[in-house]
């Protein structure tokens, strides 16, 4: 880091300890929050790469460039990494760690060592993991939800996988403790939960499902581990047990966990709109509150999952009804934000680009998301690339999206340099455009019929798959050029002072970058977090 | 607020609520030698979760608690039931 | 913690019961699992349960009910001051932990000398519940049996810092946290034992 930039105090020049270890061994909740991010968007960027091979695999029917095993054993490496090294840990680990003990005015998370511990052992977890791609029978093939009994009887290195998986599973529940403690007692003067802002507010409602959820997935991949190792049986059906039971163990956790997901980008965007809006958020108490809804009724639905398992009717008409219930809170959100900006003084930088590219991707996503959530048209588009397409426009288009957004909201904040602005939207465009090429694509080819998981297509799937592909490249080159400018900006860029786009969280009043111990003194706080005028007037 | 609780629960009052868990275990033995058919299942919970209650209230201090912690205590067991519970949703209709 | 420089009791609490929760929940996938195949399998369980030996279940849950008698005694204790009873009832509880531990060691070579245990050709060739009960059995069991080990390890621990101990506020944090993780050991035994030993 370019010292000029930075002030005496500033994190950055936090004494004691040199070199790497003055960040691998930091307590600081920045340094491990800016840990999380290196580490989370380097599985991200690694997972990019694996999704592009994927793409030129399907560029043209039959056989382009693998074998049908190596295409198994791409996409099971290409979700777990999305899924349990990037997507999860990163919005709680890298901005939840950045920014939300400011948010509340802390000097730090309550549990400061727990929480290097958290990140030690997502490495650690993530290292176990991508060993299993060396060892004993190679590269698992079973897709990132390990179904049993595939999973229990395929000679690939399951087991090592899984255990990887089980290890971040225990960094995460770090992380929810920490976050729950940390906002229950650590709130500044004056920080009531009604000032809470809502970023915040949406980790804390994730910190409950981090806690809540884990487990089952914790006591899952153990059972498929025994199964392995000592043939415990209890799915095997051979044996008396029950597959289906494994599915209902495995979305338990699972569908909880994409609201691990998309609960802190909702609250990140929830943060952001109001700023570039300039005008307080419309409905603070319905967000606030559908965030804590989202994360009770999201623990209701795990079985539309499973329309198609052979699960009884009885569940299906269930899990089916229950999962409308979870598109309300949502809406409740999007509508919140829309009319935030009506009539705001809009100004279209690029955080704020990012954002409303995220209420567009998220909502396209979420409502392909009632077409599957509704068990009569799921059976017909279940496992297919609707479903791919789906949960690449919630996931990629919502939490990537409002990663990126943050990103440029928040970084230069804490690295005291700014990115160029108008690199930064070209790559905005590219992405957009790529992105949407790319998964709109899969989405019609889903419900056309085309299976996923497949190395191979009809013949009459080729004129999209090959429209898909380039969608990729697109999005890629988009990508590629934002974390350039990101990363010259917030390394060499211009230095970035004060509250540019007058901010009126917290985070905002404290020196640019903060200093180690975030405040000089206690703060006390006067005016919610989006009362732009009482925090102009300071 | 919630936080510095100092009461501390005499040695007696804790010798009495083993007892009371002693004569509990006595008590589920008893009912699931009885010929009860499937209540016996329902039996042992009931007394089971009477004993958990009286760990939790005395030997964990939850009685002397503020409600925070008892809010989420229950969250987390409701929580739990319904993990149980709508899988069954699939299981007793399948 | 260290950051704040105030130290906030409540806080450490806070998060142990949190921590506390997940447990619950991990052994809630087991029990989970349970019900369903107690359900799918009433006359396989029966028969599984009558092959544990419910006497032995019964001395391992009035050991357990002592060894948490003896640990929140230790808190009184340590509240009171009294260090030395402290560090005694600990060492009470790590014995009484270390006696459920032998017990389970002979209940389970014993099963296995019989050829019960997952994966087992007796198990192979009998009536699949049976099966099912056993490995949930051992699965149950056997993660219970770590968090003994564990807690008893923790609590070893903790005994030596409230021996030696200058800072007994601090100690008496620690101590805390501590025995609540015993205590939901205990709680967990007190759901399997039923379940496993007695139920038919
Ligand atoms: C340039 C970026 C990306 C490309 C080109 C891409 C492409 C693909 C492709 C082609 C598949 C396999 C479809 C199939 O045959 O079933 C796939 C699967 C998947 N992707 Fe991506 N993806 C990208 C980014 C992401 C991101 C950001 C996430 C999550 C945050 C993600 C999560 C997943 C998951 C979970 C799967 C399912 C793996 C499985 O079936 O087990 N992807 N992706």
């Amino acid at each position: 880091m370019d010292k000029a930039a930075t002030a005496q105090n500033s994190f950055w020049n936090d004494t004691g300890r040199s070199g790497l270890t003055a960040w691998i061994f930091s307590t600081d909740h920045k340094r491990i929050g800016l840990l999380y991010l290196y580490s989370t968007t380097g599985f991200f960027l690694a997972g990019v790469i694996l999704g592009l091979i994927l793409r030129i695999e399907l560029m043209a029917p039959g056989r382009t460039i693998m074998d049908p095993r190596t295409y198994n054993a791409l996409f099971t490496l290409h979700g777990v990494t999305m899924i349990f090294l990037f997507i999860l840990p990163g919005f709680p680990g890298a901005f939840g760690n950045l920014v939300m003990p400011i948010q509340i005015g802390a000097s730090d998370v309550a549990f400061p060592r727990l929480n290097l511990l958290s990140w030690w052992l997502y490495m650690a977890g993530a290292l176990i993991a991508l060993s299993s791609l060396f060892t004993g029978g190679g590269p698992p093939d079973t897709g990132w939800t390990f179904y049993v009994p595939f999973s229990t009887r395929t000679g690939t290195n399951v087991t090592l996988a899984v255990f990887g998986v089980f290890v971040i599973g225990f960094s995460a529940i770090l992380t929810g403790m920490n976050f729950i403690t940390t906002i229950h007692r650590l709130r500044a003067k004056g920080m009531t939960w009604g000032r809470l802002p809502l970023f915040t507010w949406s980790l804390y409602a994730t910190a409950w499902v981090q806690i809540l959820a884990t487990p089952i997935l914790a006591i899952t991949l153990l059972l498929v581990m025994a199964e392995r190792l000592l043939g415990t049986g209890l799915f095997d059906p051979g044996r008396g047990g029950d597959p289906l039971m494994y599915q209902h163990l495995f979305w338990i956790y699972s569908h909880p966990a994409v609201y691990i997901m998309i609960l802190p980008a909702m609250g990140a965007i929830s943060d952001i709109i109001p700023v570039f809006s300039r005008k307080p958020v419309f409905g603070y108490k319905m967000i606030a509150f559908s965030s804590v809804a989202i994360a009770a009724a999201g623990s209701l639905v795990w079985g539309h999952h499973m329309f198609t398992s052979g699960m009884s009717d009885r569940a299906v008409l269930v899990f089916s009804l229950l999962t409308f219930i979870v598109a309300i809170p949502s809406a409740i959100k999007v509508f919140n934000w829309v009319s935030t900006l009506y009539k705001g003084s809009i100004s279209l930088e690029a955080p704020m680009l990012f954002a409303l590219s995220f209420i567009l991707l998220f909502s396209i996503g979420g409502l392909a998301g009632l077409i599957l959530g509704a068990a009569a048209t799921d059976v017909h588009v279940h496992d297919t690339q609707f479903v791919v397409g789906h949960f690449h426009y919630v996931m990629f288009g919502g939490t990537g999206f409002a990663f990126f957004a943050a990103m440029h909201y928040w970084l230069p904040k804490f690295f005291g340099r700014r990115y160029r602005e108008k690199p930064a939207i070209i790559a905005w465009g590219l992405m957009f455009t790529g992105f949407n090429i790319l998964y709109f694509s899969m989405k019609i080819l889903g419900m056309r019929g085309m299976p996923r998981r497949y190395y191979d297509y009809l013949p009459e799937f080729a004129d999209l798959n090959l429209a898909a592909t380039v969608g990729s490249w697109i999005l890629a080159l988009g990508v590629a050029m934002m974390f350039v400018n990101l990363v010259s900006g917030l390394l060499r860029g211009e230095p970035f002072t004060g509250n540019p786009w007058g901010g009126a969280t917290l985070e905002w009043s404290v020196a640019t970058p903060p200093p180690t111990e975030n405040f000089a003194e206690e703060p006390v706080v006067t005016h919610g977090p989006y009362d732009f005028t009482a925090a102009g007037r300071r | 607020m919630d936080g510095q609780r100092h009461t501390i629960i005499g040695y007696g009052t804790l010798t009495a609520v083993w007892v009371a868990l002693l004569l509990l275990t006595a008590l589920t033995v008893g009912i699931t030698r009885l010929e009860l058919g499937g209540y016996r299942v329902l039996g042992a919970l009931v007394v089971a979760s009477l004993k958990g209650g009286l760990v939790i209230a005395f030997f964990m201090q939850m009685k002397s608690e503020g409600g925070l912690l008892r809010l989420f205590l229950l969250i987390a067991v409701v929580t739990l039931a319904i993990f149980i519970g709508f899988t069954f949703f699939d299981v007793l209709y399948r | 913690m260290e950051h704040g420089g105030h130290r906030d009791g409540f806080a450490a609490k806070l998060g142990m019961w949190l921590f506390l929760f997940t447990e619950i929940l991990l052994f809630g996938g087991l029990f989970l699992l349970y019900a369903v195949y107690l359900r799918r399998y009433p006359a396989e369980f029966a028969m599984g349960g009558r092959q544990l030996d419910w006497m032995l279940g019964t001395a391992n849950s009035v050991i357990l009910l002592t060894s948490s008698l003896c640990a929140a005694m230790g808190v009184t204790a340590l509240q009171r001051d009294e260090s030395r009873r402290a560090v005694g009832l600990l060492c009470a509880t790590i014995l009484c932990a270390a006696g459920f531990l032998a017990i389970k060691y002979f209940e389970w070579s014993a099963k296995i000398g019989h050829g019960v245990y997952p994966g087992s050709e007796r198990l192979k060739s009998g009536p699949a519940g049976e099966s099912i009960f056993f490995s949930l059995y051992y699965m149950t069991t056997g993660i219970h049996g770590l968090h003994v080990i564990i807690g008893a390890g923790l609590l070893a621990w903790i005994s030596v810092r409230v021996g030696f101990g200058k800072i007994p506020a601090d100690n008496l944090i620690l101590l805390e946290n501590g025995t609540l993780y015993w205590h939901l050991v205990d709680l967990v035994w007190i759901f399997i034992f039923p379940l496993y030993y007695l139920v038919l």
